[in-house]
């Protein structure tokens, strides 16, 4: 058998590589960036990505791998393994969803004392504390930017499962802290593309025209096609309690909004619809009686 | 001490005349190179997912190297048989162990030497910090953590009959205790009589490699380990290097070399 030349392997090899790297990095570059609206006309969606085509429709199964590294990331590493007691609870998660976040709670502290004196060694060693990145970090003062190291994580997670629709609102409010507006609202758009009809991105939208873009106009317009979209759902869907909460949200910001403008019986309907969805309806009646006196 | 120091550089010798640590260095830089380069919502300040990475990586390759390394020393002399005229210097059987160990020890620490300063000059570039110390903190635990490695794979080179097995071995161990080492007293509690005087009985007989993985800590900002924490630390990977080397002598001492 003839031997090839080194010389001729080598321009083999370069070739090899050319001819994969004009494969690969137009795809690599688009993804990088988080796409615009106007390009998802241009037939290319943001599933049909390098994981995609690494990893077929199994990518699905990291993604909530990837949104516990978020969290992992917010916790500075503190985190339970799958030995310890685990919490089911993502803080990374809670004050996207409106709770409060509360770093110093002591409930999660999965250690508590070390058993033996090897492990009291260990604890040296690694993170050790339960801390969160939004107030302060391990240090106590970390700035609040540092927060931006959880975002590859929950982008990652939407590239591997893109009907994660908590991965985007959760992206969503932290570029929106993190004051990119811009970004968040493509990270939305991203979303709402993969999950049209979407009421919770929607509503997350609106409210991020409402509250960083300050548009009035356009938030009022993102959350009645919300409603319209909640409304359109069938009737298991809109009775499960989770999507009710969403329709109440989008409702009473509506009624808010209207309510601001001096638009008394827009916000009278709005009140009427969470009525029906709220799981305190006496309170919302009292609402609906005192817009009426006005 | 001379015939020890001369076996050494022989193996440190080994170290870049080999295409391991090459391809090895090549491939951490690549993929960290990669991933770095990659952009987040236009942020270019997001850095602590490539910190992650890369020292995943070099992990991994220091392993690879140590192992890899340490495994055929014996063997390929006895396969060469350069070993009957290292016998005839004359030099002791305790002293090839020695020899091989700091050999290996000091090549892996090299090795790891240059991984570190790229993740230091990587990570640096991007964040614009540079916390030395911490760096050098978690460069020695590590290295203190290979030569427990070694010594143990030195110890397998003896026992198992080809370097494969004992590469194969190694790993797996080296990879359990890594990964379980530190949960095995909870797995302990969780279960009963007899099985929970055994689980604990080898998690205190393995040694704990885990102790000097100080990554999390290094990536998330958590600052330097106390350095008495460090030395005690330091103390106890000393304890098992010894015994797994003196297990070696034992068993190189007795092993028919034809």
């Amino acid at each position: 058998m003839k031997r090839i030349s080194p010389g001729w392997l080598l321009l083999l090899l370069l070739t090899v590589c050319f001819t994969l790297a004009t494969v690969f990095v137009p795809r690599a570059a688009w993804w990088n960036d988080v796409p615009h609206a106007a390009d998802w006309n241009k037939g290319q969606s943001q599933s049909d990505n390098v994981f995609k085509l690494v990893f077929g429709e199994g990518r699905r199964l990291f993604a909530n791998e990837f949104f516990v590294m978020a969290d992992v990331y917010f916790h500075s590493g503190y985190y339970p393994s799958m030995f310890d007691r685990q919490d089911t609870d993502r803080d990374v998660a809670d004050p996207a969803h409106g709770q409060a976040d509360d770093s110093n709670s002591t409930s999660d502290d999965f250690l508590g004392p070390p058993p033996d004196w090897l492990a009291a060694l260990d604890r040296q060693f690694v993170p050790n504390r339960h801390t969160h990145l939004s107030s302060g970090g391990p240090s106590g003062h970390v700035k609040e930017v540092e927060v931006q190291e959880i975002l590859p994580w929950l982008k990652l997670a939407t590239d591997m499962n893109p009907q994660y629709i908590e991965s985007y609102t959760v992206g969503a409010y932290w570029l929106c802290r993190l004051h990119m507006p811009q970004q968040a609202r493509d990270f939305l758009f991203e979303g709402m593309h993969n999950n049209p009809g979407n009421s919770e991105l929607q509503f997350d939208l609106g409210r991020l025209y409402q509250q960083d873009l300050h548009d009035n106009n356009l938030a009022r317009n993102v959350w009645m096609a919300a409603l319209r979209c909640w409304e359109a759902q069938n009737t298991s869907v809109k009775t499960n309690t989770e999507s009710q909460l969403v329709c109440e949200e989008i409702a009473m910001n509506l009624a808010h909004l209207e309510e601001d403008e001096g638009h008394w019986p827009q916000a009278i309907d709005y009140l009427k619809i969470v009525k029906q969805v709220s799981p305190n309806p006496d309170a919302i009646q009292k609402q609906i009686d005192e817009a009426r006196k006005k | 001490m001379n015939t020890i120091w001369a076996l050494t550089g022989v193996v440190i010798r080994e170290l870049y005349r080999r295409k391991d640590f090459y391809v090895l260095f090549v491939l951490t830089a690549v993929i960290t190179v990669a991933a770095g380069s990659v952009r987040f919502f236009q942020d270019p300040n997001i850095v602590r997912y490539v910190k992650d990475l890369c020292m995943l990586l070099i992990w991994m390759s220091a392993l690879l190297i140590t192992i890899a390394m340490a495994a055929r020393q014996i063997p390929a002399e006895r396969e060469s048989r350069t070993i009957f005229p290292l016998l005839a210097k004359p030099v002791t059987r305790g002293q090839i162990i020695l020899g091989k160990f700091f050999g290996c020890w000091l090549a892996s620490g090299t090795a790891l030497a240059v991984f570190y300063l790229f993740f230091a000059i990587i990570t640096g570039s991007r964040e614009q910090y540079w916390p030395v110390l911490i760096y050098l903190q978690a460069f020695l635990l590590q290295w203190i953590m290979l030569g427990i490695v070694t010594a143990m794979t030195l110890l397998g080179s003896i026992v198992f009959a080809a370097p494969s097995s004992t590469v194969t071995i190694l790993f797996i161990v080296v990879a359990g205790i890594l990964f379980l080492g530190r949960h095995l007293n909870t797995v302990a509690l969780h279960n009963a009589e007899p099985l929970r005087g055994i689980i604990y009985t080898i998690y205190f007989i393995i040694p704990h490699l885990e102790l000097f993985d100080v990554r999390e800590r290094m990536v998330n900002d958590w600052g330097l380990v106390n350095w008495l924490d460090c030395g005690l630390a330091a103390l106890y990977a000393a304890a098992y290097t010894g015994l797994f080397l003196l297990l070696s002598w034992l068993a190189f001492r007795r092993k028919s070399l034809t």
